[in-house]
Formats: C-alpha cells, structure tokens, sequence
C-alpha cells in the first residue's frame, strides 16, 4: 500500500501557503469542530491518537495538554517552539512556510484544549524569511477572524505573538525557550515545576514543536483512528525526515513511523552519494548515537531506534560515506556542544570544550596512547551529569563513535595522521 | 536618549506592547532594534535598552552576550554566515569558508573588512541541511553555495549589489535584516 502523504500533501500547491488556498484544501475545518468540542474532548482525542512529540523526546502530545491544571485562576499559555536547531534538522522550516496556516491550526487548537488566550511561537532568529511568512499568515488570520476576539464566530479569543530567537540552540529546550521568551539568557531550569504547572510567566504551559502541532488538525477532523492506520502501534502516525550529508538527494521527505532506513537512503534519498558505501548516520540529528551500515533494516520508530542502541531525536538522518573520517565528524559534532553549552554546568561547559581539543589532536596527528581510553572516560563523566540534555549529545557523538569505530581512533594516534582523505574533496552536485 | 528617538522610540513602543504586563520579554526585539539602528548593539544602546524598561545595564547586557545573532562589536554592513557543522562539512562548506575569506581578503580571526563592507562569521547549523553547503547573507539564505559561487557573492557585495537569495527577499544589508528581526515589517511588497 503506498502511504498518502499526510503533512506534505499539499507541498506541490504553493496557494496553500496563503489563507484563501488553506481555507480551499479544508483548512481550518479542525479549528472550527475544536471551537465546538469540550476541551477534555480534544485531550482526550490527542491521547487516543497515540501522537508523540516531534520535537526529539518523544512524549505524548494528549498527555502533555491533561497535565495543564485548569484551577489555578491563572492564565495557561500554548508556547511553539520552532527554534529548530538540531544538526542535521530543518524539517519544521519546510513545514511552516510552505503550509504556515495549518500550524496557526494546530496552534488555535491546542490552546482551545487547554483554555489559552495568548500563545507564542517562538522562532529562531536564523529563520528571518520563515519568520516574515508566519507574520503574514497571522495577519491574515486576524484579518478573516481566525485569531483576535470571538474566532470563527465563537466566544473564544486567540492571539498569537512571533517572538524570534536571537542565535543560541539551548533555547530549543523548552525551559530554556521559556527563559529566553521572558527576557532572559536562555539558560534551562530546574525541574520540577514543570513547565504544565509553571512555564512562561510562572503560568501553566504546554510547549510543543511545529511538527506536532501541525498533526493536530488531521486528528480533529479525521480522527485518532484514522491517525493510527499508518506507523507503529506504539509510534503512531507519519513523521518528517530530513536526510543530508553524503546522498544523492537530500532533502525532507514524509514517511509512515516505522519505515526501514533502507527504503528512507535507497528509494528515497537515491542511495549513498557517488554509489559509495555506507559507514555511518546520525537516525535524528548530532545528539543521537551514530549507527552504521549494519543497521540499514532497523525501522525509523522511538522503539525501534532505541533497541538499536541510539534515538530517533528529530528524524536528522545525516550520511557519511566510506571516505569520511568519523574522527573528524566527532569533532566537528563536539566542537558545536561546545559551542552552544550555556555555561551553567561543569561536564558539559568544560567537558565538551576538552573533547574537542582531544578530538582535534588525534585528528590532527598528535594523539596520544592514552587519548582513546581518556576519551571514553570524558564521555562518561559527561553522560547525564549536566542539569539539561545539551551535554548528553556531546556524550552520545563520543560514545558511539568509540564503539563503532575505536579501531579509526587507535589507527589515528599510530600512524600520526589521518588515514583517509579528508571528505571537503568531494563534488558539490550543483 | 540617542537611539530611541524619533521613528525609533515609536518602533520601541509597539515592540513593548506585544508584552503587557510581561514588559522584559522585549528585550530581545530592542535588542534587534538598537542593532538596526546602530549597526552593531552600543554601550549606549544597552543603556537605553535597560533604561526603557526599567532594568539595570548589566542585565540587558547579560542577554545580549548570550546571544550570536546580537553583535557587540562594530559589525559590516552586510554579514556573510557559513555553515560548517556536520551537514554542510559532508558537502564541502570548509573550503566554501576558506573560500570566503579569500574573496573577502579577509584574514581568520578578523571581524570586519578593512573597507567597513564585511563581517565573515563560522556558523553553527543554520537549518538549510538539505541545501547544504548552506550561507546566509544578512541572514537570508543561498543554497548549495560552492567555492566559486562564494567568490561571486562576495563580488558582488563589493560591487554595492545584494546577491538574491534563493527564498525569499534579501534584506538591504544587517541592519535591515536587524528590523526585520525586530518584527517591525511584515511581507515586502
């Protein structure tokens, strides 16, 4: 049976992108059937449909909503979080500008479940251009009633406020995101509170990711049911992969959850770049442990992934050939931890910078005997020993290159160079 | 006060009302508009910032530091981004970078061009992996940028011409591109 792309199935149509082409395709139907559902209804059905959070972790949606208490004489706030930065990841880019209205859907629906008034999308500052087509598409809600007071002609008012990042991939954890959407270095918090009982503002919060929201209209209107009938019993649903690095078409491609990687690289992406071999991929973006060419046949589900022995994360599918040194790519991938701790604790703030000198000396040729197992035990004393996930990912790149690849790292520091070719030799397709 | 003064401290005042009651939650659009203003974020401009909002100096200063995309220091006037994380490394993007510092005659380390016109930065993922090797100027995007196709883009920068983006409109330089981000215009005509 061939799957019938759900998130991308307008994706040829460029009038979708405004509001009279939404509105044409069904657009808004699910907000208006929200504004006349009981909220516990539409929690209920969130739950039903099984959908999990796209955003890396994994959580279920429905749950998240039914943790928002509704007695607190507080105001609840929906907060979007498109701040998009994992390596590897730009899927929620495509989405939202070529469909931003279903995720103002998505948007109004959720906080119709959990009775809020004003949400916030928060984009990173690196999509201007994504930036400016949301801010156009929320005028044009505003404009036709869709947001501001009484929408769709109900008794229920939405706004919705753009507030843009400013350069920091911490911001993409959500208490962090908080942080920084209230004025403050986008540092994380402790947890608990969390953010359902005391997010933005000290208020009940829900944060969820553009890819999670924009399922929410489909759900509305077609059902938890009919969500199920592709993906997974327990990964439910379709999900956006982005696939890059070493092959012949890289790109963000819609697949049923559970799609074997094979038929994601070989069908999909057309295959290793150059009809070269396989050596390593990230499953969902930089933080996710490397897996190699023999787990092609490992389907793209939480469960599936996890028995492999890496995540999902944000469906980042990133490819290296055998050419490519994984030395080099740890580096690479370390140096941006490194790059992007906040500073708040020890292991990653100091750890992640030493990894990478370490990681550059027996890139470079100066490594040391002792550097492979001085290596394995930083990854150790990274390994959740930091207050958030940032220095986990640091972790999970030298992990997983040492037990896949150890025998590259010892040949390194043996033979004083790097064993293969640098990758910047190869051809740009243009 | 010098900045927010005129058509500014109007621009000031519709950025603090996205916020009622939550006034701090500002700062970063402010942020972006003094850096539209100024061409880089000023003592001054962390000064009024603080003072608009009833804050002290060091803690706007705290935000701005935490930030890549706020420049405390004088900036060019256009801002060219290289992607080198894993993505873009896989497709070339560090001999696009060398290759942007040789069509800028810019030496590693070097902030801004002699001339004033540039400032050449290394980028974390920018988010573009599917058109990698990825380059932002003044934060729009070219794709599949090789180290040819960075030389003329360079090129035609000091030929006083914005290069057109592969989506989108190019903003008319950084501090454009700093309004924008300040969410003061919406979709060019």
């Amino acid at each position: 049976m061939t799957f019938e792309p759900r998130l991308t199935r307008h994706w040829d149509d460029p009038s979708v992108a405004t509001l009279d082409g939404y509105v044409a395709t069904g657009g808004y139907e699910g907000l208006r059937m929200a504004l006349g559902m009981a909220p516990a209804d539409l929690i209920q059905g969130a739950k039903d449909s099984g959908l999990r959070g796209r955003g890396g972790a994994g959580f279920p949606t429905g749950l998240k909503w039914g943790f928002v208490p509704q007695d607190t004489g507080k105001p609840t706030y929906v907060v979007v979080n498109f701040d998009e930065s994992e390596p590897g990841t730009c899927n929620n880019r495509e989405l939202a500008e070529r469909d931003p209205h279903r995720l103002l859907e998505g948007t109004a629906i959720a906080a119709r479940a959990i009775g809020c008034r004003t949400a916030f999308i928060y984009v990173r500052g690196e999509y201007l251009w994504q930036a400016i087509v949301l801010q156009g598409a929320i005028e044009e809600a505003y404009a036709n009633g869709y947001l501001g007071s009484g929408i769709c002609g109900s008794e229920v008012d939405l706004d919705i406020v753009l507030h843009r990042g400013a350069g920091a991939y911490i911001c993409g954890e959500e208490t962090a995101l908080l942080n920084s959407l209230e004025g403050l270095r986008g540092q994380p918090r402790l947890r608990p509170p969390f953010p359902a009982v005391e997010g933005l503002y000290a208020c009940p919060t829900v944060v969820n990711n553009v890819e999670t929201l924009m399922n929410v209209p489909d759900i509305v209107v077609r059902g938890a049911e009919w969500f199920r009938s592709v993906g997974t019993e327990k990964s439910p649903g379709s999900k956006m992969f982005t696939i890059s690095g070493k092959v012949e078409r890289p790109g963000n491609f819609e697949l049923p959850l559970g799609t074997p990687f094979r038929e994601l690289l070989e069908d999909v992406a057309g295959g290793v770049l150059g009809g070269r071999s396989l050596k390593a991929w990230t499953p969902g973006g930089s933080s996710t442990p490397l897996l190699t060419a023999e787990h092609v046949d490992v389907g793209l589900d939480y469960e599936s992934i996890a028995t492999a022995g890496s995540l999902l994360g944000t469906g980042a599918v990133m490819v290296m050939d055998e050419t490519d040194c994984v030395v080099e790519a740890a580096r690479r991938m370390v140096r941006f931890y490194a790059h992007e701790s906040c500073g708040k604790c020890t292991p990653c703030r100091e750890g992640s910078w030493w990894a990478t000198r370490v990681l550059g000396r027996i890139e470079d040729g100066y490594g040391r005997e002792t550097d492979v197992p001085l290596m394995t035990e930083m990854g150790r004393n990274i390994m959740f020993r930091a207050f958030c996930a940032l220095a986990d990912g640091a972790a999970a790149v030298i992990d997983s290159s040492l037990k896949h690849f150890r025998d590259e790292f010892e040949e390194h520091v043996r033979l004083g160079r790097c064993p293969l070719e640098p990758s910047a030799d190869v051809e740009v397709a243009s | 006060m010098a900045i927010f003064e005129g058509d500014a401290r109007a621009d000031a005042e519709r950025i603090v009302a996205r916020y009622p009651g939550h006034e701090r939650s500002a700062v970063m659009p402010l942020l972006y508009l003094t850096q539209s203003v100024e061409g880089h974020v000023s003592r001054e401009g962390l000064r009024e910032v603080a003072e608009l909002l009833g804050l002290t100096t060091a803690e706007i200063e705290a935000v701005a530091t935490f930030y890549t995309m706020f420049r405390l220091r004088p900036t060019g006037r256009h801002v060219v981004n290289v992607c080198t994380n894993l993505a873009c490394a896989l497709r070339g993007a560090k001999d696009v970078y060398e290759a942007a510092h040789r069509a800028a005659g810019m030496r590693h380390g070097q902030e801004i061009s002699d001339d004033g016109l540039l400032t050449l930065h290394e980028e974390e993922c920018l988010g573009v992996c599917d058109f990698a090797p990825a380059v932002q100027i003044d934060f729009a995007n070219h794709d599949e940028v090789t180290p040819g196709r960075m030389a003329e883009l360079i090129a035609s920068l000091r030929a006083g011409e914005v290069p057109k983006p592969s989506r989108g409109p190019a903003p008319g330089g950084f501090r454009h591109a700093s309004r924008l981000l300040a969410g003061l215009e919406g979709v060019p005509a």
